[in-house]
């Protein structure tokens, strides 16, 4: 490793070649401020347009200011990173910025957790010298994403995941100078643009351009109505994310807590999107064991790899960009959905009321989960199986909202039925987690021998793409696994060009998996928040009793009392769709 | 893909000339120059193929195409109306001849007559200084235009 020395303000120090000045003051634990700068180390997700010049520093013999971000660091470089004339540049490119922006952080979704309102409190801007025309730009709102562009600073941190991470293609910026905004084709709005609703545009976004569509207030309402039974369901990323929003540090499991929190919040029942993973996997796994049993007697028809169908931002994908596809992902639902359908057929009937009058609420690392519970197939007469979905930031502004100490809370369990579950359901949260859950029973169900080893090592990781051959008892399963939809598509393009050589694909459209969803606390792209979030999921499943979702013993209940078998009839109407050809979806008006 | 009313001799056309760029994404500007000679302009549709053959989002070509003032979505009159705004013409009074063209003709800037004849768009610089403020229509470079020429020069078109 060839190394470079250099002086940042008076220290001496030495980084690899090839390394930004920003990044080498960073680690001489010399903060340069910076707006438009963005990266997820070790992800490949990185955005620098050194367009802001926020991070502008002195560098010694060279006539202007250089971007931090964008400049690499040389021998002997001697940097100034806080002189007068820095601290002025600086401020003069904040205050021109700021001349442009709207006054309204009173009122803004991101207040309080926006980079540019940071800056300036950090740059101690008391007014704002510049006086001219304001750019304005109609507000845009979808059914997940609302894109307010009166409060873009074009950093282009939402374009690049867009189209270099997500290759979604959904966001360029458009027209110039001035009158120039980030856009969809023809600004159309976002909801007729091929976008996923990843919302990995909203989770990098430093101001409040982007945010979600915040369903609290008709939950609020919804808990407030005596006639509504109103439950809940919680997706597994989110207790492995909801402590950060409450200053505890990053990784820290909050179930319990969380559990209690919902229950002082009114629900009257408290579950786990976990409980429907579990059934996802019975679902999947048996479609899979059917589909490689089909293949492995000859039937050419069959279509493998089969693909995971859990992440609604990943459905969206292949429906706008592979449609010719659209028989390969698994027809299962999502655990959203499956727990939706379960909970207004089986519970609503346990409980003797009317699906009308029960309210499934679910807590989403997600922003495409807002989407897929609008879709009309996962309606009945009008009435959707999940009313509202929030993200785990709205769940914490609620918390917070509602006076809850969420320190001072005990720990509680969920309810019962629909909140028990394996350590398979809980790490559905993170990459490859889906996986390793459906190759545990689909391993015993396939075999009839119970599992040498629970986990599988293989499976994890943070890589964009991983794979790894599972041996079921002579069996040579190849399972493959993807988590941004720029990895997707590289795996998609296999498939549809034949040379695919898995049997199984696991793919999430966030980087990450769920556990980096676009609903999640923000990590302001620090990547070891991430990591622990990770790892808090796997610390979950290793802590629970059963592991393997055909384990799970209200699932075992609930096939024997309602469903019958997997991939029953019964099964297919209320846990399995099927998917459209949204690659019209281009309306030119 | 939207509903293409466009001829399909012309879609093969484009298309063929997105092929002779090998359909490279980094050719981006010099199809879209090509598929404006062909066309007389850019619209929706015609985008919708370039990113298809290109292989680039729709999003991407539009942020070029909204980008540079040389393309235009809309059609262009027979007879397109050019009036330079490069610094000497600017300074020798571009601006009040563009006003005129704007009230004989009725229309703004970037749009076209309804009858489709003529169609007025501003541009910087055809390397003509010497005969500031210059206009063009079509390709023909009228050079001192004053406002009051500018019901004659109209007038040399009203016919053909």
């Amino acid at each position: 490793m060839e190394t470079i020395k250099l002086t940042i303000d008076k220290k001496n120090i030495e980084v690899e070649k090839g390394t930004t000045v920003l990044k080498a003051a960073q680690k001489a634990g010399i903060d340069i401020p910076s707006l438009c700068y963005f990266s997820l180390d070790g992800m490949k997700i990185e955005n620098k347009p050194g367009g802001c010049r926020v991070c502008v520093v002195e560098v010694e013999g060279r006539r202007n200011l250089a971007p931090a971000c964008a400049t690499e660091v040389s021998e002997g470089m001697v940097i100034k990173t806080n002189s007068m004339r820095v601290l002025n540049a600086r401020r003069t490119v904040l205050e021109l910025i700021l001349s442009d922006h709207p006054f309204d952080c009173l009122v803004c979704a991101k207040s309080g957790n926006c980079e540019l309102q940071s800056l300036a409190h950090r740059m101690g801007v008391r007014e704002i010298p510049y006086q001219g025309a304001q750019s304005t730009y109609r507000k845009d709102t979808s059914p997940s994403i609302i894109r307010d562009i009166d409060k873009c600073i074009m950093c282009r941190r939402c374009e690049m995941m867009c189209n270099d991470v997500q290759t979604v293609g959904a966001l360029s910026a458009v027209n110039r100078g001035f009158m120039a905004v980030v856009a969809p084709a023809f600004e159309m709005n976002l909801e007729k643009s091929p976008c996923t609703y990843c919302g990995q545009c909203v989770a990098v976004c430093p101001t409040g351009a982007l945010t979600e569509v915040d369903h609290s207030r008709e939950v609020i309402k919804a808990l407030a109505d005596p006639t509504k039974t109103v439950i809940v369901q919680t997706a597994p990323a989110v207790r492995a994310a909801l402590g950060e929003e409450f200053g505890l540090k990053a990784g820290t499991l909050v179930t319990g807590k969380m559990v209690s929190a919902l229950r002082e919040l009114g629900f009257d029942y408290v579950f786990d999107t976990d409980f429907a993973a579990d059934l996802t996997i019975m679902e999947e796994g048996t479609e899979l064991l059917e589909r490689l049993t089909r293949y492995l007697n000859g039937d050419k028809q069959v279509r493998l790899p089969i693909l995971t169908s859990c992440c609604p931002a990943w459905v969206n994908f292949f429906e706008h960009n592979f449609p010719e596809l659209k028989d390969v992902p698994s027809t299962a639902r999502s655990p959203q959905q499956m727990f939706g359908s379960i909970a207004k057929t089986y519970f609503a009937k346990k409980l003797n009321i009317d699906r009308k009058d029960l309210v499934v609420v679910s807590i989403m690392p997600c922003l495409a989960k807002k989407y897929e519970c609008q879709r009309d197939e996962f309606k009945v007469d009008g009435n959707p199986d999940v009313d509202f979905s929030l993200s785990t930031r709205e769940l914490a502004n609620l918390i917070k909202l509602a006076n809850i100490d969420f320190h001072a809370l005990p720990e509680s369990e969920f309810d019962l039925p629909l909140g028990e579950s394996t350590g398979a359901g809980v790490i559905f949260g993170t990459t490859g987690g889906v996986i390793e859950a459906a190759v545990r029973t689909a391993y015993e169900l396939y075999t009839q021998k119970p599992l040498p080893k629970i986990t599988f090592e293989e499976l994890r990781g943070l890589d964009g793409i991983r794979s790894a051959t599972v041996d079921f008892d002579g069996l040579k399963l190849n399972i493959g696994i993807a988590h941004g939809l720029g990895n997707a598509r590289k795996l998609l393009e296999e498939v549809r060009d034949g040379k695919s050589h898995f049997h199984a694909i696991e793919i999430m459209a966030c980087p990450g998996g769920c556990i980096g969803g676009g609903g999640q606390p923000l990590h302001h792209g620090d990547v070891d928040i991430l990591r622990a979030r990770q790892k808090a999921i796997y610390l979950e499943d290793a802590n629970k009793t059963i592991r393997k979702s055909h384990e799970n013993p209200y699932i075992i209940k609930l096939y024997e009392e309602f469903l019958g078998q997997p991939l029953s009839e019964k099964a297919h109407h209320l846990l399995h769709t099927h998917y459209f050809d949204k690659s019209t979806q281009i309306i030119v008006e | 893909m939207a509903i293409i009313k466009l001829p399909e001799c012309k879609v093969n056309q484009l298309k063929e000339i997105c092929k002779s760029f090998n359909h490279d994404s980094g050719e981006l500007i010099n199809v879209l120059h090509k598929a404006q000679e062909v066309f007389g302009y850019l619209p929706a549709e015609v985008q919708e193929i370039v990113a298809k053959e290109l292989n680039v989002s729709v999003a991407h070509v539009y942020g070029v195409v909204s980008f540079y003032s040389f393309f235009t979505m809309t059609p262009k009159g027979r007879f397109p109306i050019s009036i330079c705004m490069g610094t000497a013409c600017y300074v020798r009074g571009a601006e009040k001849v563009l006003d005129e063209f704007r009230r004989e003709l009725g229309v703004k800037v970037g749009e076209s007559t309804p009858d489709g004849r003529y169609s007025l768009a501003c541009l910087r610089c055809v390397g003509a200084c010497g005969l500031a403020p210059v206009v063009m229509v079509g390709e023909k470079v009228y050079g001192r235009v004053a406002p009051e020429d500018v019901k004659g020069i109209l007038a040399e078109y009203s016919n053909l």
